[in-house]
């Protein structure tokens, strides 16, 4: 179980404690599995270079779910995402593989964040923040805000 | 390059509603989407801890409902597809997503989702000429809650 956090252990400022991921094309191909994403832009490196992007890129949905991982893990089970938005701004290439199971080496992401405004509405308790993903070269290739809701020691 | 002149069948789409369609959120379905992100909380892997949770169930990550899992009636992919036959660029990107989460949403639950077209708009990106479009889905549960709101943009360039 995730450890729980309180509205009254937030400060404006924090950083979310960071999450590290790789992307494989197995992970894409699995992630195109399970979503149902099966965009050839994902797999096919000859239908990814023909629109221009180089190689096949990383879904951004799967970037997006990271960062909602990156949330749920620091708001626990009694938090909750209320909003949650993000764009994709660069592409991701995923790490070949080495075996059938074992990547090559290459990039990882981490996924980051840090809590802007806290507020009270009624018995709500509010928590405001920034996230991303940084590349290898610590580049922001996706960004978003999510508002979560936490429970509170007081009440 | 130029900004893409959205062809008049396109503008026609533009606060239409283009699908619905019911969803029901299977265990093993979420199981294999929390794999996939990599995501090994157990809320959302293991059943036994689930059940003995408040929720009693395994419960959804928050976004699993989304583009294109949990709304497996409606193929965005096709509609993408019909998009490109009225004249959008054949060239497809994500372009990012806006969410609202009302509900939680677990193993049992089946949504009702309504896909409207919010916009369609010609922009020059770097890309070269692309298509924005903005689809907002509206998923409500069996006790006619809504789960949550979705919106999505894609390109076409």
């Amino acid at each position: 179980m995730v450890k729980q956090l309180y509205y009254e252990d937030v400060e404006i400022g924090q950083d979310i404690p960071v999450l590290q991921k790789i992307a494989t094309t197995r992970m894409l191909v699995q992630w195109a599995g399970a979503t149902g994403d099966f965009n050839p832009l994902h797999y096919d490196e000859e239908f990814a270079k023909s629109l221009g992007v180089g190689g096949p890129i990383v879904h951004g949905a799967l970037k997006k779910a990271w960062l909602i991982n990156l949330l749920t893990d620091w708001i626990g089970e009694e938090g909750q995402i209320k909003k949650f938005s993000c764009r994709y701004r660069g592409m991701d290439y995923p790490r070949k593989m080495e075996t059938f199971d074992v990547p090559k080496d290459g990039e990882t992401w981490v996924c980051k964040g840090k809590a802007i405004k806290k507020f009270i509405e009624g018995d709500n308790h509010f928590v405001e923040c920034n996230v991303w993903v940084e590349n290898g070269k610590g580049e922001t290739t996706t960004s978003g805000t999510a508002l979560v809701s936490l429970p509170s020691k007081i009440n | 390059m130029a900004v893409f002149e959205v062809p008049e069948p396109l503008k026609k789409l533009i606060g239409q509603v283009v699908a619905t369609s019911v969803n029901l959120i299977e265990q093993g379905a979420i199981q294999r989407y929390s794999r996939a992100v990599g995501d090994s909380n157990p809320l959302y892997n293991d059943v036994e801890y689930a059940v003995n949770t408040r929720w009693g169930r395994l419960m959804a990550p928050p976004a699993f409902v989304g583009w294109p899992v949990g709304a497996d009636s409606f193929d965005m992919i096709k509609f993408v597809e019909k998009l490109i036959g009225l004249g959008a660029p054949s060239g497809l990107l994500d372009g990012g997503v806006e969410y609202e989460f009302c509900t939680p949403v677990g193993t049992g639950d089946i949504l009702l989702a309504v896909v409207k077209i919010l916009n369609i708009e010609g922009r020059e990106t770097r890309m070269g000429p692309t298509m924005i479009t903005t689809v907002e889905s509206t998923f409500t549960n069996q006790n006619g809650a809504v789960a949550l709101i979705m919106r999505n943009t894609f390109l076409n360039f």
